[in-house]
């Protein structure tokens, strides 16, 4: 490792770190109602959302009502989306005459878009015509992410407001995700995007006869606008097959840096407003150091990871299914964030990694998706752990756990299992069923452990929500789009659905004044253990599945055994 | 019903928002201010268009600058990498192959520089690094009648270093590395 990947490490990790307070104390005016600097612009655009909808800002809904409209919300996002890709032959925007989707990608694809997770069955520049990309994949970028967030907000509301039945409105928390924080942000990035190189248009593909004579045809599309919110979003899908490693989506070293600082900044600065929302900016800072030092921490390891020569191609820091621009550290940098993060965009082919690298990318989905985690799903991921590590420290010295002056009693208990649990059953489950039929077997494309790493990790990426994969696979086929799908509804609804119970079950509770026996849940002493809790748990469920890819394949490839 | 109808109201409102509205604005202003960016960068050789600076394209022939492998042979649609794990037997003969092909072409020696070996992650990556360049003098300057020294001096011209200082890696694009080779002869026979 040089000095300056080095500097590169430290530099992203400052400049997100002193980004986090405002961007924190952005969201925490905006969802709140109150006046920003991009009031008076955007202002009237939120209005409107409620007068067109026949919806209020001054709505309150118990958890009931919340989850009700949420899940209403995302079944039309899934039937719209459904419906595009069923019928784009006969829709405008479509110049390359693509044909309609199989039903079977497009259910995948349109479950895929709609929980956030983003996992891509289908190459978009082949596959997808300007106005489902537009129109289809985009919006729910952007709504899945404004879902998460509402989800988010909901669980803050019931561990802040007390005696109360109601966690704020859904539509509210929805409209405002999108119009003050999403849309914005997302413009100006997608211009940074173009001004680097990313296309935007609206043009058929150019025919081009080559400097040596040969023809090459080159795709074009609306595809930084696309993009911008891919990251922010922290969504993953790619307007190209090969995503982010693609010179039209990702052109520079600097677009590579913005769209790995784009996919942490709305997780990170969440951290911030859940500080300002239950009146303790130190319960924020320490959420945010655990996560920052579980990056820092698979940086390093995927890192020293790559340094490991490979005696069968007698190379280290292969560049194997990297770029040029990049590099190999860029590539790690990116491919740790974005799998802590349930983003799923990738730079560098996943599956060409060196062994331990490939598994820190799979281990950081298992953890959860909470280190960062998707937006506003990272941090209600995360306050389940917190809500566990609170019981377990309670457990320790025999006492009622108190969370914030909330009693964790075993309704909550009940449900934090549940969301804990279902995520880990499916990843398992599914990974059993795809390497004991000979239909999952069929996609693989490499042998040997890593023909085993390629089903598990796209069974962990899809529970997960997180979307990245090691793509040899071929998962355009009914058996793994099917079952791909369910374990996205899974990883999504069974965690969301008891987070939202739990918010109404402890929104009506009272606030008991801290005492000298209240368990501090801001300290150095409460992070440690926090981590602990989240890679034990992790680890736990998972190593025996780790053991028989990545693990194992790395001491075959010391010994130089190929397959 | 009434939260359906809103839900349903509400997702139209979003689709037409972020899905029509959003892109065509943003269409917009990116073709005012950076057209030729939001096009997709083409290069023209005189008026022909000959490709984007920013996508890889096929060269075989000895007298230009190679590209890296790539493991959908530099066609864009669609775009991606080999995805072959690093114990995959078929990735290490494709390096053996790439190996000894680079050696014979170029008379050069065993250590090939890596980006010459392995496929990029999208197939169409525009680059390859200084020392994979410079691996390929030999072959060219004999091709080309030129010197050593003016092949560098187009090398040091064509080098794009980090970005900001220490962003991403120093690296050289070979389509346009090849345009330049190309004008130099033109001009040499002037």
């Amino acid at each position: 490792m040089e000095l300056v990947d080095l500097f590169q490490i430290v530099f992203y990790v400052a400049v997100l770190t002193l980004l986090t307070p405002g961007l924190g104390l952005y969201m925490y005016k905006v969802f709140s109602g109150e006046r920003t600097f991009l009031t008076p612009l955007v202002g009237w655009v939120e209005r409107g959302g409620y007068r067109l909808t026949g919806s209020s800002s001054r709505e309150e809904m118990t958890w009931k009502e919340y989850l009700t409209a949420l899940l209403w919300f995302n079944f039309f996002g899934f039937l719209f989306l459904f419906l595009l890709q069923l019928m784009q032959t006969i829709l405008p925007l479509n110049p390359q005459n693509f044909a309609n989707v199989s039903w079977h990608s497009a259910f995948n694809t349109a479950i895929s878009f709609m929980t956030n997770t983003n996992w891509q069955g289908y190459a978009g520049e082949t596959t997808m015509s300007y106005l489902t990309q537009m129109a289809g994949l985009a919006v729910q970028n952007f709504v899945s992410a404004a879902t998460g967030i509402a989800v988010f907000l909901a669980l803050a509301r019931g561990i802040s407001r007390q005696s109360s039945k109601t966690l704020g409105s859904f539509w509210v928390d929805l409209n405002r995700s999108v119009v003050y924080l999403l849309l914005p942000m997302s413009f100006v990035f997608a211009l940074v995007l173009v001004q680097q190189g990313v296309v935007q248009n609206f043009s058929p593909y150019v025919d081009v006869t080559t400097l040596e004579g040969a023809k090459q045809t080159l795709p074009m599309g609306p595809a930084a606008s696309q993009i911008a919110i891919k990251h922010l979003g922290t969504n993953g899908g790619g307007f190209f097959n090969a995503n982010s490693a693609h010179p039209f989506e990702n052109p520079t070293p600097l677009t590579n840096f913005l769209q790995i600082l784009f996919l942490l900044l709305i997780p990170a600065g969440l951290t911030y407003t859940y500080g300002k929302m239950v009146g303790s900016i130190k319960q924020g800072w320490t959420i945010y150091a655990v996560m920052a030092a579980v990056w820092v921490f698979t940086m390093i390891g995927s890192v020293a990871s790559e340094a490991v020569s490979n005696p069968l191609l007698a190379e280290s820091m292969s560049m194997e299914g990297k770029e040029t621009r990049f590099g190999v550290v860029s590539s790690l940098i990116f491919s740790t964030a974005t799998t802590l993060v349930s983003c799923g965009a990738v730079n560098a082919m996943h599956s060409s990694l060196s062994p331990l690298a490939g598994g820190i990318a799979m281990f950081n989905i298992m953890l959860g998706e909470v280190i960062f985690g998707g937006v506003g799903a990272g941090m209600y991921g995360m306050l389940i752990f917190v809500v566990l590590t609170v019981f377990l420290a309670g457990l320790m010295v025999g006492r009622t756990p108190e969370y914030l002056g909330k009693k964790i009693e075993a309704r909550e208990m009940k449900l934090v299992m549940l969301a804990i649990l279902a995520p880990c059953a499916t990843i398992l489950i599914g990974t059993a069923i795809g390497v004991s039929s000979p239909l999952g077997l069929s996609s693989l494309a490499n042998k040997g452990p890593h023909g085993f790493s390629e089903i598990l990790y796209a069974f962990t990426s899809a529970t997960g929500n997180n979307g990245s994969a090691f793509a040899g696979l071929n998962a355009n086929t009914p058996f793994y789009n099917v079952l791909l799908g369910i374990a996205m509804l899974v990883g999504r609804f069974a965690v969301l659905v008891p987070v939202l119970m739990m918010a109404g079950s402890l929104v009506q509770k009272k606030i008991s004044p801290p005492s000298t026996g209240t368990f501090e849940t801001d300290t150095a002493l409460f992070g440690i253990l926090l981590i602990a809790v989240i890679v034990i748990a992790g680890a736990l469920t998972f190593v025996p599945a780790l053991s028989l890819g990545p693990i194992v394949e790395h001491f075959l490839m010391l010994r130089g055994q190929s397959f | 019903m009434k939260p359906m109808m809103i839900a349903l109201k509400m997702m139209l409102f979003m689709t037409v928002l972020t899905g029509l509205i959003y892109p065509l604005l943003t269409t917009g202003i990116s073709q005012l201010l950076f057209p030729d960016q939001a096009n997709g960068s083409l290069m023209r050789k005189g008026t022909e268009v000959i490709g984007s600076e920013l996508l890889a394209q096929k060269f075989e022939a000895p007298e230009y600058f190679w590209e890296r492998p790539s493991a959908v042979d530099y066609n864009p649609l669609p775009s991606g990498g080999a995805n072959l794990g690093p114990t995959s037997q078929i990735l290490k003969e494709q390096v053996t192959a790439r190996r000894l092909k680079l050696m014979e072409a170029n008379r050069g020696t065993m250590k090939v520089p890596p980006h010459l070996l392995f496929a990029s992650g999208s197939g169409l990556d525009p680059h390859i690094s200084v020392e994979a360049a410079r691996y390929q003098f030999g072959r060219i300057a004999k091709e080309r009648n030129l010197n050593e020294a003016s092949m560098q001096k187009l090398l040091d011209e064509n080098v794009e270093g980090r970005q900001w200082g220490f962003l991403g890696e120093p690296r050289v694009n070979v389509l346009k590395l090849n345009l330049a080779l190309d004008i130099l002869r033109s001009n040499l026979r002037k």
